[in-house]
């Protein structure tokens, strides 16, 4: 993860490591299968990806019970959103770049 | 000329960083969007729906009294709202979409405010002998509330809700004997219109 001034956030550049914290932005939380419906990707894939936001401090994950099925929630971070908004900046200001050249 | 196995190893032009940014920008944008949009509404239940409106506009035309034009258009959109509630719920359960919460609840509640105050008018007007402006009012209602609750919605929806509006106005503005032709043309008509559309392009 690089966060400084000129360099993009490797960690969010991934799309669906990008789309999770894009959708959790818009989202208080959302469970593990409303995740994986929206952005339709595998059960394998989300896992993957969001355990490395999760190791990075970028969402938070609550294990839970619906009766007796397992549920899995995530919540975007503040140091998250943090990164989304720095990473939104960074991409504006390299397209305002090009557009004043 | 180099072979076509050359051709297929070499890596593929550079993509500049302006227009990945700009992909970068669509894609987070094109994500919450479709995070907060409720995509659970019925194609098929709105067609449905539709049927209804188009069996009842001659039923009504054929009442000889008021109070029995109004039963049937009353009792045709029970019978719709109906089809379209246990519909949307049907699809929301099964795109584990919540009505209770987020874009769902959204959705519902920005429905409610102009249902219930086409409730009220339809007993205020009725009571007062206005029946004839019933229609226009109707149509115009409906069309409020599902352009309110397509901000919150695939764009189909918002697109019915103001063809729903314009048909309002229409009957407004034309003699009140075009009233159950417009009312056919958009509880009916543009239900089964905008139903296949849905249900043939959900995610528009």
């Amino acid at each position: 993860m690089s966060n400084g001034a000129g360099e993009v956030d490797k960690l969010i550049h991934e799309r669906l490591r990008l789309a999770i914290v894009s959708a959790l932005a818009v989202h208080e939380s959302l469970s593990f299968n409303e995740l994986k419906e929206m952005l339709g990707t595998s059960d394998g894939n989300l896992s993957v990806h969001a355990r490395k936001l999760e190791e990075a401090g970028y969402i938070a994950c609550k294990k839970s019970f619906e009766g007796r099925v397992p549920r899995t929630d995530y919540v975007l971070s503040a140091t998250g959103r943090r990164s989304l908004e720095r990473y939104l900046a960074h991409m504006e200001s390299l397209i305002r770049a090009v557009r004043d050249r | 000329m180099p072979a076509p196995e050359r051709l297929r190893a070499l890596p593929p032009p550079p993509r500049s960083l302006a227009d990945r940014a700009i992909d970068d920008v669509r894609f987070i944008r094109g994500t919450m969007e479709r995070a907060v949009s409720f995509t659970a509404v019925p194609g098929w239940g709105g067609v449905l729906m539709g049927a209804v409106a188009l069996f009842a506009a001659p039923l009504a035309a054929r009442a000889e009294t008021t109070r029995g034009w109004l039963f049937v258009w009353i009792g045709g959109a029970l019978l719709a709202l109906l089809i379209g509630a246990s519909n949307l719920a049907q699809k929301a359960r099964a795109q584990r979409e919540s009505l209770l919460r987020g874009p769902g609840w959204r959705f519902a509640m920005s429905l409610a405010p102009a249902f219930f105050a086409g409730a009220c008018l339809t007993w205020v007007l009725y009571a007062a002998g206005h029946a004839s402006a019933l229609p226009g009012m109707w149509l115009l209602l409906y069309g409020v509330g599902v352009t309110a609750a397509g901000t919150f919605s695939i764009k189909p929806v918002s697109m019915m809700g103001l063809s729903f509006m314009a048909l309002g106005v229409l009957a407004f503005v034309l003699s009140p004997t075009f009233g159950n032709t417009l009312m056919a043309l958009g509880f009916g008509g543009l239900h089964v219109l905008f139903g296949l559309w849905i249900a043939r392009h959900p995610h528009d």
